[in-house]
């Protein structure tokens, strides 16, 4: 392994093309916590915002005028505001008005870090649009299958996870797709907060290395690599869900 | 509640329903006995399916009565279960789940609307399957079923909830020619095993075979009705002989 990385030292030497996070062990170090970060910030965001997407799209069918007034309105804040600009108010504005907590050496820190916070920023972000998508599956579904199982004596509820929910699913999956894919990307914001992912990760071996091309375009083999396995995850997952003589 | 047996089993008095400004039921009655099979006809449009529909509390009533064994479904604080529980309802359109297969579709609300113990549930599932005659099916996805065998599913789907009536909603209009045989059958099996079933249906010949009481509607009222012998051949009111004379 060690010659391996090696390699890459005579690489630079011989023709000046710098990967220092393959051949200096430091820099290796923080280049892979920061992939690890945007894999730990992406599956935190990918399961929230699908649990937002479901739980909202459910409370949208709501009898409740305000509860789906609520729901909407959610929707049209996160949907019509830069992501990046919610990102700063959620960390700076929200951040800042919550209490401060004593840490194990005696300082004072807020009560949540930058992680935390790109974490539920995104998650709502990836989520108000998951709700619409959701949606937009569970129209799909007759009302007639619905009243089927009403007809049977379920409820509302049993009715959303049990009929309408799985067949919504397989509607909006080429959509839900799309969004989670964005999403993935959608990660880098987090570098604005100072969370320690791939790109912040990036840019601190850039500034010591002065090799922005070469990380640059390591950037976008690991973004490209990294969502390519997402999708491929997804369509598997599509597959696995085809019903025989139902759909396309 | 105070009934008995001797009563009937589903008792409509006076039914008025609207849909806006269009009355679709204009004071519609009749009483249907434990064990008695009873056909409505008519045009379309004439109401009959808004009230089966009304039965098991698909849709509301404006103003008179519908008991089903002494249960008030006129009322805003129905208990839909215990109703939907002693009611089955059969569709045109067949509305099976189609994310599940055959025996699925037939155990998933004894297992989830009462909560029964699985393997008893899909001992008792398996045995309706072939009650309807599809053996061998029990596994098949919906898509892979024709309009009849899923017609039969559906009917299964119903009885594995104890129903102690049967609504089928013109259940073999959307079925080819040659399927319509096997889903009467199945139906006129039922009738013999001395299930109460109520029926709208443009089968004259199977209404003729199998009610006890034929009910002829016209816009929104019952015209005539009668035991299936004398109806059929010695109808009186005008209406009922042109609408039998164009249907038979």
């Amino acid at each position: 392994m060690e010659t391996f990385f090696e390699w890459f030292r005579v690489l630079y030497d011989d023709t000046g093309i710098n990967l220092p996070f393959l051949y200096d062990s430091y820099d290796r170090g923080r280049m892979f916590d920061g992939f690890l970060m945007t894999i730990k910030l992406s599956l935190v965001c990918l399961f929230f915002s699908v649990i937002i997407g479901i739980i909202g799209a459910w409370l949208q069918g709501s009898s409740l005028k305000w509860t789906r007034r609520i729901i909407n309105g959610y929707i049209q804040i996160f949907r019509n505001t830069p992501p990046l600009v919610q990102l700063y108010f959620f960390y700076f504005a929200i951040g800042s008005l919550l209490p401060k907590v004593q840490n194990d050496w005696g300082g004072q820190e807020p009560l949540l870090g930058s992680f935390a916070w790109a974490a539920i920023s995104l998650s709502f972000f990836a989520g108000a649009f998951n709700v619409e998508i959701f949606r937009s599956g569970l129209e799909a579904v007759p009302e007639s299958t619905v009243e089927a199982a009403e007809a049977l004596g379920f409820n509302r509820l049993q009715v959303y996870t049990d009929i309408t929910l799985p067949l919504a699913f397989r509607v909006c999956l080429p959509a839900l797709n799309n969004n989670l894919v964005n999403l993935v990307k959608t990660t880098t914001l987090a570098y604005a907060i100072a969370v320690p992912e791939m790109l912040y990760e990036a840019n601190q071996i850039w500034s010591d290395n002065v090799n922005v091309t070469e990380m640059m375009l390591f950037l976008l083999v690991a973004y490209f690599l990294l969502v390519g396995v997402l999708v491929w995850v997804m369509n598997s997952w599509e597959r696995s869900m085809k019903i025989p003589g139902y759909g396309s | 509640m105070s009934w008995t047996e001797d009563q009937p089993m589903v008792s409509i008095k006076d039914v008025h329903k609207s849909f806006g400004d269009l009355e679709v039921l204009k004071g519609v009655s009749l009483d249907v006995k434990k064990g008695e099979v009873i056909c409505i006809i008519g045009p379309s449009g004439s109401g009959k399916s808004t009230l089966i529909r009304c039965v098991n509390a698909l849709n509301d009533i404006q103003q008179g009565s519908i008991r089903v064994e002494g249960q008030e479904v006129n009322d805003p604080d129905l208990n839909k279960l215990e109703l939907r529980k002693k009611v089955g309802m059969v569709f045109q359109q067949y509305n099976l789940f189609p994310h599940k297969t055959a025996v699925q579709n037939v155990m998933m609300a004894p297992l989830r609307v009462l909560k029964q113990d699985k393997s008893a549930v899909e001992k008792k599932a398996r045995a309706l399957i072939k009650k309807v005659r599809l053996e061998g099916k029990e596994d098949a996805f919906p898509g892979e079923l024709s309009g009849g065998q899923q017609q039969r599913v559906a009917i299964a789907r119903s009885l594995a909830m104890n129903p102690d009536v049967m609504l089928f909603d013109e259940v073999t209009a959307a079925l080819d020619p040659e399927t319509v045989g096997e889903v009467l059958q199945t139906i006129k099996d039922l009738a013999e095993d001395g299930m109460t079933c109520i029926l709208v249906t443009h089968e004259m010949g199977f209404a003729r075979e199998v009610a006890d009481h034929i009910y002829f509607t016209d816009r929104g009222v019952i015209v005539e009705h009668g035991p299936p012998a004398s109806f059929f051949d010695e109808a009186k009111d005008p209406r009922t002989k042109e609408f039998l004379s164009q249907i038979l």
